[in-house]
């Protein structure tokens, strides 16, 4: 046996060996086409190897930690669903923001899943390919375990049946299908600020407080258990969040108005998509953890702006956008709750008005804008309601064509006042919910005229249910919209006082807690 | 006596969701179904990639070959993510064992100095044709199309990683920093490796995404890996006093092994859907075989000296008789 005595090596350079030593330089085919994605953005890379790690985890690790973890979950989703968990939440209500998740959450984390896997093949180094594989991998797990964790609420309760047929198709859903679609569209680089800084570094916790902090508070264990288990995942994609800012800004001083446009661009097409998650804690959680306020203050305007301080040195400036989110968060729940109010029948979650108590929360917690412009608009809802003429918008909404949010939003500084902006595009007029979507669009036009808006499809004929014929003189339009959406109208819409989810709910608890 | 615990016990209005109901018919739905059938976006797709405008971010048409139903690759492991990180768990836990074993009892020290060098040679250029590997199924996995064959590519690209890390530390075990270095240079530049190196360059711009999954998972897994770690490791080397080595390589063994039905179920699936998806099929899988023959026969060559040529012949030979089975044409 060989005697000399082995090198003593260090976790970095143990590490270095069991990844980015395994790279060469290719010298049979060329470098750029192996790798034909890196330089159409026009970002700038001289040296990959400059790339620091950002955790230093092997595949036998990884195997043995994720594996631990995935053991705990699932036993204790089973253990939830065999014990009819879904019967000690606060309220049914809380179930129709699972309805939401599972619409919208999974698919957003499988494009993520897709999206890495086109990174971790295409960044021309190993140790941000490797980076991006095991997020690539992850991000698989999150989709898989959302779906699990609430799949048995599928079982009973409406609306979220046929998820991700809707996905592909509901109104509302092309909001958060359209924003990753974008990232994945975009080249390497683009997608990794977009996802892995603007969204996972910056944003993040602006979804996981609402809805793991939101399970724990109403009794969800299956769903918190998996934002818990989520977590540990989240922290490795932060970090490598980072080190992708700081390694594009270190290589070249070129790459500086690059990055900042990116990140301008993200950090807005981020918070418009969080106006759902806004709605949901402000109305949708029967036991509230905070208000959204709340939570853009302490995750965006202290910890965010934090993050943005120590960017400083690289020459980043905070997103100009942030001026206007912080005049919005007073507004942007409540101008959503009161459109998907007023669009019932055209969702495939329930609605409700905010009983008392919960307009005082939301008075005290928005003591400058609630009980100025929305009290008396659910007022007037609940006098229409009790007027037997419950208050339903009929008409189809202009969408945003870059966030695809219905014209909902307000003039930052006219809170009456809903902001319209417009821009006329090779002979066409394409509209916007604000300056920033406008800029988006005006700096990449050829992209945002392919977007794929539900409304237009609608009145385009696109949208009817196979084998409808829209010239038949019965033909209802609504209708044929809904089946083709798969949506179940009276089950999986309109309010939830009288819903078969109510009755349910309430029936199931008794027999769970009762002698009845 | 069994005696069965009571829970309240109420009726679910539906036992699953309606894309699995439509399926499979409304019944409970396993973990595998739901986490994989149908779940990639296929409808009503969003803006061109602006890395490829010719195609939509999902597109059936990155490959040439052609499937009514691209959810019909069932995996007969029906790995999800949770089954495939425990089952390589699993397998982690007694490789650990094996690499005590190994050193605790000393056995590489029944290796003869020469028999050590060769396990070296042949073993340590491959942590970068595993690496070759990794990104080839990272790029499938992208590209594809349908979940069910995306998601065993990306697994299969962690695997790969794994293969090369594993020869990493058999590497470190056998020698030392130098064997790996040593091992880099005669992938760069040692002529016994060079046409492996070019035929892994050459699949790393193949843009077919199914061209290249056979290529890699089918065809050059399906030749290197019975004839390194069956052939070289498990047969020449254990029985030369290298039963260390062999245990060491043991996860390689058992991985190719439960990939060969993976990669067999898709061939399968994939030739049976059409006469000219059979063609295709035997097309590549005749070329990439041929020209994979070619790369490692001065690699059996270090490996097994005067038997090389019969050996990497049983290989091949072997090889061409799993293909026919799938319904290939060679």
């Amino acid at each position: 046996m060989d005697m000399s005595v082995k090198k003593k090596l260090g976790l970095k350079e143990k590490y270095a060996l069991m990844t980015r030593d395994l790279g060469w330089e290719p010298s049979y085919e060329k470098h750029e086409d192996v790798f034909p994605l890196i330089h159409y953005e026009g970002l700038k890379i001289h040296d990959w190897d400059k790339w620091e790690d950002p955790f230093r985890l092997t595949m036998d690790s990884y195997w043995k930690y994720q594996a631990e973890k995935e053991r705990k979950l699932y036993a204790i989703i089973d253990a939830y669903n065999q014990n009819n968990g879904h019967l000690n939440v606060t309220d049914a209500r809380y179930i129709n923001a699972m309805k939401i998740f599972l619409s919208a959450v999974p698919s957003l984390e499988y494009n993520a899943h897709r999206g890495f896997a086109r990174l971790g093949r295409h960044m021309a180094g190993v140790g941000p390919q490797v980076a991006c594989q095991m997020q690539a991998i992850d991000e698989l797990r999150h989709a898989q375990t959302q779906i699990h964790a609430i799949s048995n609420y599928n079982r009973f309760y409406n609306g979220i049946h046929d998820w991700k047929h809707m996905n592909d198709r509901l109104w509302y859903l092309s909001v958060p299908k359209s924003f990753f679609e974008d990232a994945c569209t975009c080249g390497p680089f683009e997608y990794i600020i977009a996802i892995s800084f603007s969204f996972e570094y910056v944003l993040t916790n602006l979804v996981f407080v609402p809805f793991v902090s939101g399970a724990a508070y109403n009794g969800d264990m299956g769903t918190m258990t998996f934002g818990f288990s989520a977590q540990s995942d989240e922290a490795r994609h932060m970090t490598l969040g980072l080190e992708v800012i700081k390694f594009m800004l270190e290589q070249d001083p070129d790459n500086l108005p690059i990055v900042q446009k990116w990140i301008d661009k993200w950090t807005w097409r981020g918070v418009r998509l969080l106006t759902i998650v806004a709605m949901m804690m402000d109305y949708m959680l029967p036991k509230r953890v905070m208000s959204w306020k709340e939570a853009w203050e302490i995750y965006f305007e202290e910890n965010g702006m934090s993050l943005f301080k120590d960017l400083a040195r690289y020459g980043i400036k905070v997103p100009d956008c942030v001026e206007q989110i912080k005049k919005e968060k007073h507004h942007i729940s409540h101008q959503a709750w009161t459109t998907f109010y007023a669009a019932a029948p055209m969702t495939n979650f329930h609605t409700w008005l905010p009983n008392e108590d919960e307009l005082d929360w939301l008075s005290e917690k928005y003591p400058e804008t609630f009980d100025t412009y929305y009290r008396p608009r659910f007022e007037f809802f609940r006098e229409q309601a009790e007027k037997g003429e419950r208050f339903v918008n009929p008409n189809l909404p202009q969408l945003c064509q870059v966030c695809q949010i219905p014209m909902l939003f307000t003039e930052p500084d006219e809170p009456t006042q809903i902001a319209y902006r417009q821009v006329e595009h090779g002979g066409e007029k394409y509209h916007f919910c604000s300056d920033h979507c406008q800029h988006i669009f005006e700096d990449e036009p050829e992209k945002y005229v392919e977007a794929w808006l539900p409304v237009h499809q609608i009145m385009q004929g696109n949208c009817f249910a196979e084998g409808d014929d829209p010239t038949a003189p019965d033909f209802d339009p609504i209708a044929s919209v809904l089946k083709y959406w798969h949506i179940v109208p009276g089950k999986d819409n309109g309010d939830f006082a009288g819903s078969e989810d109510e009755k349910n709910f309430a029936q199931w608890r008794g027999m769970a807690t009762s002698n009845q | 006596m069994q005696i069965d615990l009571r829970t309240v016990s109420i009726k679910p209005l539906r036992n699953t969701f309606d894309h699995l109901a439509r399926r499979f018919g409304d019944k409970p739905a396993s973990r595998y179904q739901e986490g994989s059938y149908d779940i990639q976006a296929d409808a009503n797709l969003q803006y061109r990639p602006t890395w490829e405008p010719e195609h939509e971010l999902h597109d059936p048409g990155r490959t040439r070959i052609v499937m009514a139903d691209w959810y019909a690759f069932k995996d007969p492991r029906q790995f999800y993510y949770g089954t495939y990180t425990l089952t390589r768990a699993r397998q982690q836990e007694s490789a650990e064992s094996n690499f005590d074993f190994v050193d605790s009892r000393c056995l590489l020290g029944q290796l003869a100095e020469e028999d050590r060098q060769l396990a070296l040679d042949v073993l340590m250029p491959l942590r970068h044709a595993a690496w070759g590997a990794n990104m080839n199924n990272t790029g499938i996995c992208a590209d594809g199309y349908g979940t069910l064959i995306t998601q065993p590519c990306m697994f299969a690209a962690m695997d790969n990683l794994g293969v090369a890390q594993y020869l990493t530390r058999v590497g470190l075990a056998l020698g030392d920093t130098d064997a790996l270095v040593a091992g880099r240079e005669a992938w760069m530049n040692d002529d016994a490796w060079q046409p492996l190196r070019r035929l892994v360059e050459n699949t790393l711009v193949t843009r077919d995404w199914f061209e290249l999954l056979v290529a890699q998972n089918f065809v050059s897994d399906g030749l290197l890996y019975p004839l390194v770690y069956e052939q070289f490791v498990d047969t020449k080397l254990n029985g030369r006093g290298g039963a260390g080595v062999s245990m060491m390589c043991a996860f390689m063994t058992e991985w190719h092994g439960e990939m060969r039905k993976w990669s067999d179920a898709v061939i399968k699936v994939a030739a049976k859907e059409s006469d000219a998806n059979r063609a295709l099929l035997s097309e590549w899988t005749r070329t990439w075989r041929d020209r994979c023959a070619e790369a490692l026969a001065p690699v059996a060559d270090r490996a097994f000296g005067d038997e090389a040529a019969a050996i990497l012949d049983t290989v091949t030979q072997s090889f061409n008789d799993r293909a026919a089975k799938l319904g290939l044409d060679l």
